[in-house]
């Protein structure tokens, strides 16, 4: 108590020596501003060096003088209260064990014959009967003079006893009694309570003043405003407002409408044209900007356009929307597949269950979708695709379309066979890849694209916060799942098939994480066939899961890019495989085959040139040579020029040649080669000739503009004209051969020698000043954020150590100046005590020769 | 069996060691064992010639345990017959025949040796089991001088009937020493001498000439192609440098780099470190170097090394720049058929010998040369670089490359299109470079930005103009 007065004492007293040292002209130092600026508030605009100096010097006094002083006492002050640096222990914990500590200490020793003594309650360590009896005097002293008792001055003016002088004279007795005592802490609480009263009284009657005045005024101007307009009935309500400003119901309701979105004029719906060419439009914005990323420019302009990515979020978002509702009309028990198409399908169903109109029906919405596609290729190709090939384009859409026909008629009968087994409608998310795989195997190709379907349906992310990352793993998840399908024996490539367009859809959501999972699948693949090489010497081409994956790598993402974060490993990847992989059946030979479509796939677009693929297809075609007398060209791994597997794709059955027929390759053989008869693994070799040189021919369209063209098909070139036995081959194979050799010779030869783009001229240096913006006056300027936390770093330390010497600086000099006094007092006590000897000395002298003066006299 | 076996060689162990230190041998001349002993000998004498002859045959037994078919029993028997050379050295069994002989159990060692490489099965565990002895000096000596002899004994004996397993094994033990460089580093014995000084084997250059007879007789029969590789890769750096004359491997140098392939590219390095520190003249290397460019120096393992020599050979400003612009264009020509990561190797290559070579550049750049020709004026078949009229050609390859398939490749070799700068790409870093790295580099790369493919997909195969649909079956 007493220490916080002290301490609040010392501060008043250098708030004191402040506000003396302000008023005081000569203690203060002012510092000259150069330039007023406006707004900026200055800090050190006035220093006070006598009162700082005198703060520090009482600092210093109070620790280092201390210091000094202790210098060589060894005595420790120790605080032994219980847990008093720890500070894991609650405070409270802390006084609830010191209080029972405290009472176990008191327990013994307590005064056996003091039977009544109970211990003392304390409050802030005081004992709380003394408060009680302090308090209670003091409130009631309060009280009374608050509320019921009279004021002196009332009861001088009311009666008047003992007179105005004698008033006076006690009055004045009373301030002298004042002066001469200091006041006690009571009444300084009395005094303090009693002012803050008064303010507070003379407060509410200034706002009482006030009030008036202005319901004065407001009843004035209601006056005045009937005489000036007639919108006093508002003005009177809004008064009302203000007096209760509680919300009715009614004005609740009001302000809701009011606030509530209005109709707002619409757009007119938009014809088909429009929203075919809108399409269009959509579709050349992407090829555009699919164009430029094959070219490998720089991303600066993309900046500005709207992402790639949302635009099709967006119209993903209205396409679910869609499902939606759909999914509330679903109780006739009828399933879907998710195409528009067969969305009308469904709605006409709905109206009569007959399935045979419904196909008559269907049949032309179908075709309807067809020709948009071909439009929209045609957009899409319209400056790349010679006429030819446009020919063969819409050859390949009428097959397309009859297939499509055919693929959703089978739909239809899925849908029914499905409809009849009861599928849940709601589907959470599964959390690992066993409880997908639980969730789909047993059930039809149809069955499981409608679970996943409701799934994503369900679990929308913008129904649910966790929804998102949930579905983003369940890409993964089906990703393994059709791994896991196609290893499996017969592989299920038609469900696969139809698992492509989940993956898509999925991949078309969330980007970011289908990239992440297909990229780790092909790392593992790279590590494992990597592990191999390293442990074996060669490796084996991997399974058909891998294949499937590159395949649908090709369908989900844009192969034509310059560099992608998916599609380029997947290249490397192939790379690897072409040129890794060694070639000793049948199996990897189609597995070979079946990467360079993928090559000649990934590059159709954007027309890459690819070695590994030239390569291995002069690999191939070396391998069905039956005698080996390679001249004109070189073979590269994997393929040998002689050597165990040198013939596998030979055929010297001339009846098996001419039986032959083209057929597509099953991609099931890969994973299993049945037993089949020699004839058909003939056929089976000639099937991958045909496809060899199909490949080739394609590669020769599609490299014909390249520089060095020719020599990069020179070896396959002499080895088609000079080594093959195309005589002995089938019809087909023949003019597939012809074709071949026509594509690669028809190209003209261009060889224009080489010259260096020309240099940009340099410009030259030029002395003009560097003006740069300044944002902000004060702050230094340039430099990145971090540059510029590092000038302030070195700016604050550089100072700090400054701030620092100078304090240690003063420090000595204090020391300095302590000892010195220090010193002084010694040799002055010294002095003095020499003094008092030399005194004393000459008194005992001068004593002592009186003394023997006296006796001489005597 | 294996067990007693090695209870029997645990058990020789000891009772030899005991022996030794017991007693000591008849030193001098053993007499046969069936022949009568000679009169008036003492029965200590009698005791001590019975005891030479157990001493024998525990020898030849432990010899015949080396062939044994458990690893452990082999070990065994060998440390043990190396602790016995030890002791012998110390104890010897034959007198010093005149004072300051110098006396080491040669004999013994060679029974070591021949038991150490057999010509059946692969000793390698073995061998590098025996490593530890070969750090002793005079072991190394002798061991050398033992494999010398014996490989021209079993070569005598098997006319040309290759044994690969036999210079499979002779290989490991031979390729497994290590010779030391400095004279001073001849400190460790097995045997310590008196007068060192003045022993052979304390000599380095007596160690050198063992070491180079040994290779030479090693190399003098056929080899298979697998160890021959293996001889040339440690050639340059192992070999070579510790010969008293590396001349002496110029035969089988030049005859293993006139054999073509990798052995070839093998040779090249042995050969270069005899054209450049010992003064080999080798007519048209330069024309060899260039036959050796075939298309598959880009898929070789010994890539990295051979293009480090290649970058030395015609690091030399004094080559004519026909020859240079001959190497450019066979290079880039073959890089045509090579995968993305010997490309980001070699087009970094080609620029270097540009920067060299400046008057090679009209091969990128030649702005008053033959507009349209028909052909490129090249040969690629020619033997001859001076022949091959490289340098009226152009780089169409790199133009070729730039459209290639892997990003960076297509930025390195679009390098070509502008003037190069002066200052030469470092390509060590790139020497090394393998697929599985470009991989995982590649694949470690992280993006925000996802692009995706805007085309609607309806299957697997059912793109427009798909290859699959045409010949690939989803049965």
């Amino acid at each position: 108590m007493g220490k916080a007065r002290s301490k609040g004492l010392a501060r008043s007293a250098t708030a004191t020596a402040m506000a003396k040292a302000r008023n005081n002209p000569f203690e203060v130092k002012v510092n000259r501003q150069k330039f007023s600026v406006l707004g900026r508030r200055t800090k050190h605009d006035v220093g006070l060096p006598g009162v700082s100096r005198s703060k520090a010097l009482r600092k210093r006094t109070q620790t280092l003088l201390k210091e000094y002083k202790e210098r060589e006492k060894s005595n420790v002050f120790k605080d032994k209260r219980f847990a008093e640096y720890n500070s894991k222990i609650s405070p409270e914990e802390k006084m609830m064990k010191r209080f029972a500590l405290e009472r176990q200490q008191n327990f013994g020793k307590k005064n056996i014959y003091n039977l009544n003594e109970d211990e003392e309650l304390t409050h802030y360590g005081q004992s709380l009967a003394d408060i009680e009896k302090l308090n209670d005097i003091v409130d009631s002293d309060s009280d009374t003079e608050d509320r019921g008792a009279l004021s002196a001055e009332l009861t001088a003016a009311h009666f008047g006893g003992g007179g105005g002088l004698l008033r006076k004279k006690t009055v004045s007795r009373q301030q002298d009694e004042d002066e001469e005592k200091p006041k006690s802490r009571k009444e300084l609480i009395e005094e303090l309570i009693a002012k803050s009263k008064q303010e507070k009284r003379e407060r509410q009657t200034k706002r009482e003043n006030a009030l008036e005045l202005t319901e004065k005024l407001d009843s004035d101007w209601k006056e005045i405003q009937t005489l000036l307009s007639h919108k006093t009935p508002k003005s009177e309500r809004k008064d009302k407002e203000e007096e209760k400003p509680k919300p009715d119901e009614y004005d609740m309701i009001v302000r809701e409408l009011g606030f509530e979105m209005k109709a707002q004029p619409s757009d007119r719906m938009k014809t088909e044209d429009e929203l075919a060419k809108e399409e269009q439009e959509r579709l050349e914005k992407l090829e555009a900007d699919r164009l430029r990323r094959m070219h490998g420019k720089e991303e600066h302009e993309n900046k500005k356009k709207p992402k790639h990515i949302s635009a099709d979020d967006l119209a993903d978002g209205f396409i679910l929307d869609k499902d939606d509702r759909r999914l509330l009309c679903y109780k006739d028990g009828k399933l879907d597949i998710g195409n528009d198409e067969e969305d009308d399908s469904k709605h006409e169903e709905d109206h009569d269950n007959e399935c045979e109109e419904d196909k008559s029906e269907e049949e032309p919405d179908s075709k309807d979708e067809d020709e948009d596609a071909v439009d929209s290729h045609s957009d899409l190709e319209s400056g790349l695709e010679s006429e030819e090939e446009a020919i063969s384009n819409k050859r390949e859409k009428k097959h397309q379309g009859n297939e499509k026909n055919l693929q959703s008629e089978e739909g239809q009968k899925a849908e029914r066979e499905a409809g009849r087994d009861e599928l849940p409608y709601t589907f959470s998310v599964p959390e690992s890849y066993e409880k997908l795989k639980s969730l789909l195997t047993g059930k039809t190709t149809t069955q499981q694209l409608v679970v996943l379907e409701r799934i994503q349906k369900c679990n929308h992310p913008s129904l649910a916060v966790g929804n998102k990352a949930k579905l983003e793993k369940l890409f993964g998840f089906l990703l393994d799942y059709t791994g896991e399908l196609a290893t499996m024996d017969p592989p299920e490539l038609k469900t696969i098939d139809r698992l492509v367009l989940p993956l898509y859809k999925l991949c078309q959501m969330f980007p970011e994480a289908a990239s992440n999972s297909m990229k780790f699948v092909l790392r593992d693949a790279a590590h494992d066939m990597e592990e191999m090489i390293e442990v074996k010497g060669r490796a084996a081409f991997p399974g058909l899961d891998l294949l499937i994956y590159l395949k649908i790598t090709a369908i989900l993402f844009p192969t034509s890019d310059f560099w992608h974060p998916v599609v380029t490993p997947a290249f490397l990847y192939m790379s690897q495989l072409l040129t890794k992989c060694q070639v000793t059946t049948l199996q990897d030979v189609v597995k070979g085959l079946f990467v360079c479509s993928l090559f000649q796939e990934y590059i159709s677009l954007s027309q890459r040139f690819v070695p590994e693929l030239i390569n291995f297809l002069l690999g191939i075609l070396h391998i069905t040579l039956p005698k080996k007398q390679a001249q004109g060209y070189t073979l590269v791994h994997p393929f040998r020029l002689l050597g165990k597997n040198s013939e596998l794709l030979m055929v010297s059955d001339k009846k098996d040649m001419e039986s032959w027929q083209k057929q597509n390759l099953p991609l099931s053989i890969v994973t299993r080669l049945k037993e089949s008869s020699k004839t058909e693994m003939n056929h089976f070799r000639l099937s991958c000739l045909a496809l060899c040189l199909d490949l080739i021919k394609r590669c020769g369209a599609l490299y014909g503009s390249l520089s060095s063209f020719h020599e990069i098909v020179h070896p396959i070139r002499v080895l088609l004209t000079e080594h093959i036995p195309v005589s002995d081959y089938p019809k087909q194979l023949q003019e597939l051969h012809q074709n071949v050799l026509k594509e690669l010779e028809n190209k003209e030869k261009h060889y224009n020698p080489l010259v260096c783009e020309k240099k940009k001229p340099v410009p030259l240096k030029l002395y003009t000043p560097k003006i740069v913006k300044v944002l902000e006056f004060g702050r230094k300027q340039g430099g990145s954020k971090e540059e510029q936390e590092k000038k302030r770093l070195i700016h604050k330390h550089r100072r700090e150590f400054k701030g620092a010497v100078r304090e240690i600086r003063k420090d000595n000099q204090f020391l300095a100046r302590m000892q010195l006094s220090e010193t002084m007092e010694r040799d002055s006590e010294r002095k003095r005590k020499v003094k008092d000897l030399l005194h004393n000395l000459a008194t005992q002298e001068g004593e002592w020769k009186a003394l023997k003066r006296k006796k001489f006299k005597n | 069996m294996a067990a007693g076996c090695e209870e029997a060689a645990g058990a020789v162990l000891r009772s030899r060691a005991c022996a030794n230190r017991v007693l000591d041998l008849l030193a001098g001349p053993l007499p046969p064992e069936d022949a009568p002993l000679p009169d008036g000998c003492s029965a200590e004498e009698q005791y001590k010639i019975w005891m030479r002859h157990r001493y024998h045959s525990c020898v030849l037994c432990l010899a015949e345990l080396m062939g044994h078919s458990s690893f452990e029993v082999k070990e065994m028997s060998l440390c043990t017959l190396m602790k016995f050379v030890e002791v012998e050295g110390e104890h010897p069994l034959v007198k010093a025949e005149w004072k300051g002989s110098f006396i080491f159990p040669r004999e013994l060692l060679k029974l070591v040796v021949e038991s150490l490489i057999p010509c059946e099965e692969d000793s390698s565990l073995l061998i590098s089991r025996f490593q530890e002895y070969l750090e002793y000096d005079d072991v190394r000596y002798f061991v050398m001088k033992a494999v010398t002899e014996n490989i021209g004994q079993i070569m005598q004996k098997t006319k040309e009937i290759p044994l690969p397993v036999y210079q499979q094994n002779v290989f490991s033990l031979i390729s497994s020493i290590s010779m030391p460089s400095r004279k001073t580093e001849l400190v460790n014995f097995m045997v310590k001498q008196d007068h060192l000084e003045e022993w052979k084997v304390s000599k380095l250059k007596e160690h050198k000439r063992a070491f180079e007879r040994m290779w030479l007789v090693f190399l003098k029969y056929k080899l298979p192609s697998s160890l021959y590789k293996k001889v040339l890769m440690i050639l340059h750096d192992s070999i070579l440098p510790h010969m008293n004359e590396p001349t002496l491997m110029i035969d089988f140098l030049t005859a293993a780099y006139d054999i073509g392939g990798a052995i070839s590219l093998l040779a090249l390095n042995g050969l270069f470190v005899l054209i450049h520190q010992h003064n080999l003249e080798y007519p048209d290397f330069y024309k060899k170097l260039y036959s050796l460019l075939d298309p598959s120096i880009y898929h070789v393992k010994y890539r990295a090394r051979f293009f480090r020599l290649m970058d030395l050979f015609l690091s030399s400003s004094h080559l004519p720049a026909y020859l240079v612009a001959a190497f450019i264009k066979r290079l880039s020509r073959l890089a045509l058929t090579a995968p993305p990561e010997a490309l980001l190797m070699v087009i970094p290559f080609i620029c270097n010998l540009f920067r060299r070579h400046p008057a090679c550049k009209v091969l990128v750049h030649r702005p008053s040369g033959p507009e349209d020709l028909l052909e490129d004026p090249y040969v690629m078949e020619e033997e001859e670089p001076s022949e091959s009229r490289a340098l009226e050609s152009s780089l169409w390859e790199l133009r070729a490359l730039q459209n290639h398939y892997y990003p960076d490749v297509a930025k390195a070799a679009a390098t070509v299109n502008q003037s190069l700068s002066e200052i030469e790409d470092d390509i060590s870093g790139l020497l090394e470079l393998s697929a599985y790295e470009l991989f995982d580099r590649e694949v470690m790369k992280s993006t925000t930005d996802v692009p995706l493919e805007f085309e609607q997909v309806r299957g697997l195969f059912d793109k427009k103009n798909d290859i699959f649909a045409e010949y690939f079956a989803l049965d």
